[in-house]
């Protein structure tokens, strides 16, 4: 029979599609495993709704706890456990480390306009916060565009929930 | 069908179809900031389209693709305003504030709802819209005052909550969006 700290050990190995330096235990979308005999019970959450790395994730995950000799069984939970503060201290990190700027903390209110044209947001290459909001939507669902104004690079802003 | 399964398909509905003509900016968009965050609204309402048929589905017994495309025109519950093809740039935006501005009215309504599976989704597309609203916000910032605009708020108003009968434009798009899926026997897997 395998361990509940298996599992998590096995699903730390699986990438976001969309951005594969993390994990989806760093994203915090894995929001409960459970062991039952052969079983293994794993209830994860969807970043934004309409991400179609979704489906990816529930296949993959799937697969590594069937690669463990166990049954998965990946529920998709449509409440609201999810918000970018649940992205761990290392999902953060690796974030900044391929260019991403990581989110913010989510504040009390959701976000605001006048904050996100703000300086609060770090440039992830030279660390400046002279940086300016070029684009509320980007490539993907969860990322902004901005632009640093000090060593005039383009990047990728993660969006707080 | 219950009280219930009407409201989740009345928002959806209107997620589904407000999505799909968001979609029509994408590579037309005045210029590329646009073409992206049309593109990527468009993506979330089909996503919250999704999530809330599906729970309407388990209730109903049926699949979120059957609710979304196997349905007859005249079946679906959305808004008169979110089905109109809207090519001039004003009447597009003119729709995003209204649209926003009535939705953002009933997430919070639903928020609070003592069903808790309907009130964690509404949060949790709320989040999402947060940003809809935010631009939604800058436009009509940069727009308010042109007489387009207003006319265009003027015109689209009283759509907003008109749930009776539909205007052609949603045969037209109905058949555009269900078009591959009606090219293939029933019961085909996607």
């Amino acid at each position: 029979m395998v361990t509940e700290a298996e599992v998590w050990k096995a699903l730390a190995e699986v990438p976001d599609p969309e951005i594969p330096v993390i994990s989806v235990v760093d994203l915090g979308v894995v929001r409960d495993v459970r062991v039952d005999e052969e079983r293994v019970h794993v209830e994860f959450t969807p970043t934004f709704l309409g991400c179609p790395a979704l489906e990816a994730m529930r296949a993959q995950m799937a697969e590594r706890i069937a690669a463990l000799g166990a049954e998965p069984e990946v529920e998709v939970v449509l409440d609201d456990s999810w918000s970018t503060d649940r992205i761990t201290p290392e999902g953060r990190e690796k974030l900044r480390e391929a260019g991403f700027a990581p989110p913010t903390p989510r504040a009390p209110g959701g976000p605001q306009l006048v904050q996100l044209q703000s300086n609060g947001f770090r440039c992830p290459y030279c660390g400046s916060r002279d940086t300016a909001l070029e684009n509320i939507f980007g490539p993907t669902p969860c990322r902004s565009l901005r632009y640093c104004r000090d060593c005039r690079q383009p990047f990728e802003q993660f969006k707080t929930i | 069908m219950s009280e219930r399964a009407q409201l989740l398909l009345e928002i959806a509905d209107d997620e589904l179809i407000l999505g799909w003509r968001d979609s029509e900016w994408t590579g037309i968009a005045p210029f590329l900031e646009e073409d992206v965050a049309f593109s990527s609204i468009a993506q979330n309402e089909i996503g919250h389209a999704r999530a809330l048929y599906e729970l309407a589905a388990r209730e109903l017994g049926t699949t979120a693709d059957e609710l979304a495309f196997d349905r007859q025109p005249e079946e679906y519950r959305c808004s008169r305003l979110v089905e109109l093809r809207l090519p001039e740039w004003e009447r597009t935006i003119a729709r995003h504030v209204l649209y926003e501005g009535a939705d953002a009215e009933r997430l919070a309504r639903l928020k609070v709802s003592d069903d808790a599976e309907l009130a964690g989704l509404a949060a949790k597309i709320d989040r999402e819209e947060a940003y809809h609203r935010l631009h939604a916000e800058m436009w009509h910032e940069r727009l308010k005052g042109q007489p387009r605009y207003e006319e265009a708020l003027e015109e689209l108003r009283p759509l907003v909550g008109e749930r009776d009968g539909h205007s052609p434009e949603l045969q037209e798009l109905w058949e555009e969006m269900t078009v591959v899926r009606r090219s293939q026997p029933a019961g085909t897997t996607w």
